[in-house]
């Protein structure tokens, strides 16, 4: 019994869609060409003029070593910041789903920093990380120069990954709760008759049931790690020290915006459009259709 | 429906009309900056001033964040042509704007306005940064400064040195003295390239690059590689640093060196003269400090230092009765008067002879809350500025100054040489120009 909604004439559906395409294609399609143009030219940037120079762009940011560095330290930040944040989102919507002690109120607690700004997380994470006067200088006082994210790039990173996995927690851990709460009690409670313990009812029925929500997860925090963790590495590291935390969308930031090499850093986002566009394809064409239990 | 678009239009006419009106009387103008906090404040007063001083003319001064956002901001603009009829650029924006060709001379613009402005009035070293191969300024000077040391004066006699030392020899031994003597930061540096190289360089008459720095042509070349004096400087800053004479400040790990001087953790730093006011109202109660000229390495001559911070631009494009008040402006800010209260309010230093002369007779400088400032002039009037000395006239200077933070950060952290950084540098920063000479081919400096 399908029930389907009909037009009679063939131009309003499309008017209906009309402002919705607008800003598709003002925000988007616009730009993006934009960008594809500049990355194959030389811009002014005062816009006196510009030059066709073909794909010397890409060549000369794939022959560099600040590049290459720059994209692996995107997939340290992305890989390490999703999996640590998968990993205690988890535990913590497995433990609220066991109705622990006022969880009520945790719940709302572990909802909240997903609402805070990224700049503000990141002012706050410095002072909790600053070296002299942070939680951490207290591994200075103990061993001198034992934390030191100033100079080492590790502890840079890690400072960074902790953050940005804060953040990502919060939203991980809303659809990791609704997956939770939407497995069917029969089948927990049936185990529970046949003499499962929480853990073993975690590890055998409730995690592989969530297997779906977790790569959904997966591909939303890499995919979010590499276009929105600019606000963090702005305000905590600058993505120093030595380019150890200049992830990809601070490079463009800094060669575009700051350096006022547009086309260098048009070229730079292409690519990074492409990996997220490849990322996504890979959710919707394997994840999706493979990950069906019900 | 025909009413109904009346009254619209009247309506519109109306709220549209009645500002129009008001500025029929006074012919206004806009003016985008850099500077936020405290010194934004003291850009509003300016203009305050400037409105108050005149019936003809009402300027809009808006801040538009840090140096670098103005700059974004302002191409952004021009290239939607909404862009301010004057505009502060800092010291190192100066070559993409000269190549540009998008503004108008700060000679053409006054003179077509009638004025009569006698330019050798600006304080030679620092029109020079400014100015065309010809020695015509195209922009004016606006908030300028140098480098200089900041020197504890009391921890300084603790270990015997009356005086700020004026050798770096003399200062290692202050440094090691001041160590064993208990300080835990004798000095603190960061990784700007500004004080510790580029006025490095300008005090001891070493290129950085050549073809006098950039000025002779956009093919120019990074030298300073080349330069034994440079390899053994930033060896030397490494080598005191792994000895803890010198500890890393920067804003990223929570402090910058002009805090950790003015809190008194840290007993010497460098810093532009700009800060002596952060300094002064910053200060741990009893510090007893002063700026003091850059050292130079024992056995060379003492060259001055280049100017630092921003300048105003007139932008192309506007109508022309706004550039009336833009040369008003312009003439208004170059009053003794009107240098004497922003250097008054800021750590700048006056632009103009006649503003120093005025600021020197009314004994600013001796001013318990100015003392130390002159040595800023000294260092910009130690002698008439080379062609190594008189500024950088480099493209992408902005990516060579983080490419100079991310070597000299490898190099401290000990994942290369100092040698391999500064060779890497280079390197770096000769790519950066040639992709500048390609982008603006066929186009040369004024």
């Amino acid at each position: 019994m399908e029930r389907r909604a009909t037009f009679r004439s063939p131009l309003l559906p499309w008017l209906l869609v009309l402002p919705q395409l607008l800003i598709i294609f003002v925000f988007f399609y616009w730009p993006t060409g934009e960008a594809f143009h500049w990355a194959f030219t030389l811009e002014q940037p005062w816009g006196g003029g510009r030059q066709w120079v073909g794909w010397q762009n890409f060549q000369e940011i794939f022959g560099s070593a600040a590049y290459w560095s720059s994209v692996r330290t995107s997939l340290t930040y992305a890989f390490g910041t999703s999996a640590l944040a998968i990993l205690i989102a988890l535990l913590l919507a497995l433990f609220i789903d066991r109705e622990v002690r006022a969880s009520r109120g945790w719940r709302v607690a572990l909802i909240w920093p997903y609402a805070i700004a990224a700049p503000a997380i990141g002012m706050i994470f410095r002072f909790v990380f600053d070296p002299r006067a942070g939680v951490f200088s207290t591994l200075n006082a103990l061993w001198p120069g034992a934390w030191d994210p100033a100079l080492n790039g590790t502890h840079a990173m890690l400072m960074l990954i902790l953050a940005g996995a804060w953040q990502l927690v919060a939203y991980n851990f809303v659809f990791f709760l609704a997956g939770l709460q939407s497995i069917p009690r029969p089948l927990i409670e049936a185990a529970a008759m046949d003499g499962a313990g929480p853990l073993r009812r975690m590890r055998d029925i409730q995690v592989p049931l969530l297997a779906p929500t977790f790569f959904f997860l997966v591909v939303i925090n890499l995919t979010d790690s590499f276009t929105n963790s600019f606000g963090l590495v702005d305000i905590m590291t600058a993505g120093g020290p030595a380019r150890a935390t200049e992830i990809m969308v601070y490079k463009i930031y800094a060669d575009g915006f700051k350096g006022l090499d547009y086309s260098g850093a048009a070229a730079q986002s292409i690519v990074l459009m492409g990996l997220v566009i490849l990322l996504t394809v890979i959710q919707f064409r394997f994840v999706e259709r493979k990950m069906h239990y019900r | 429906m025909k009413f109904r678009l009346t009254a619209l239009a009247a309506g519109l006419a109306l709220t549209l009309g009645a500002p129009a009106a008001q500025a029929q009387q006074r012919q206004g103008f806009t003016f985008w900056y850099g500077l936020t906090g405290q010194l934004s404040d003291v850009v509003q007063e300016v203009c305050k001033r400037f409105n108050d001083s005149q019936q003809q003319y009402q300027i809009t001064c808006t801040s538009q964040g840090d140096y670098a956002k103005a700059l974004q901001n302002t191409i952004a603009a021009f290239r939607a042509g909404e862009q301010p009829t004057i505009v502060q650029v800092y010291d190192i924006g100066t070559a993409d704007l000269m190549l540009s060709g998008q503004y108008v001379p700060a000679r053409a613009l006054m003179s077509e306005q009638g004025y009569d402005v006698d330019w050798s009035n600006y304080i030679a070293p620092i029109a020079a940064y400014y100015a065309n191969s010809k020695g015509e300024m195209l922009s004016f000077p606006f908030n300028s400064s140098t480098a200089v040391m900041y020197w504890n004066r009391a921890e300084g006699r603790k270990v015997g040195f009356e005086n700020p030392p004026a050798t770096w020899e003399d200062l290692h031994k202050a440094l090691v003295a001041m160590k064993q003597a208990g300080s835990a930061c004798p000095m603190s540096m960061d990784f700007d390239s500004w004080a510790l190289f580029e006025q490095f360089t300008a005090a001891h008459n070493i290129p950085v690059a050549s073809k006098d720095n950039g000025y002779g042509g956009l093919d120019a070349e990074y030298v300073f590689d080349n330069q034994p004096l440079v390899k053994q400087h930033f060896n030397n800053l490494l080598n005191w640093y792994k000895d803890g004479l010198i500890k890393v400040r920067t804003p990223e790990s929570g402090q910058n060196v002009i805090a950790s001087f003015a809190s008194g953790d840290c007993n010497v730093t460098f810093g532009s003269i700009a800060s002596h006011q952060t300094v002064r109202l910053t200060a741990k109660e009893g510090l007893d400090w002063t700026p003091a000229l850059l050292p130079v390495y024992a056995g060379h001559e003492r060259y001055n230092t280049r100017v630092g911070g921003a300048s105003l631009w007139a932008l192309k494009g506007r109508p022309q009765t706004e550039y009336k008040g833009a040369a008003a402006f312009f003439a208004f800010l170059a009053t003794p008067e009107s240098e004497e209260f922003w250097s008054t309010r800021t750590g700048y230093v006056p632009v103009t002879r006649t503003g120093y002369e005025r600021m020197k007779d009314e004994g600013f400088f001796e001013r318990p809350e100015n003392v130390g400032r002159e040595v800023a002039m000294k260092s910009l009037l130690l002698r008439e500025p080379t062609p190594l000395t008189k500024g950088l006239r480099l493209g992408n200077l902005t990516q060579f100054r983080a490419a100079y933070a991310n070597e000299m950060q490898a190099a401290f952290a000990g994942q290369k040489s100092m040698d391999q950084a500064l060779a890497s540098l280079q390197e770096q920063g000769n790519q950066l120009l040639r992709r500048f000479q390609q982008t603006y081919r066929g186009k040369t400096l004024p």
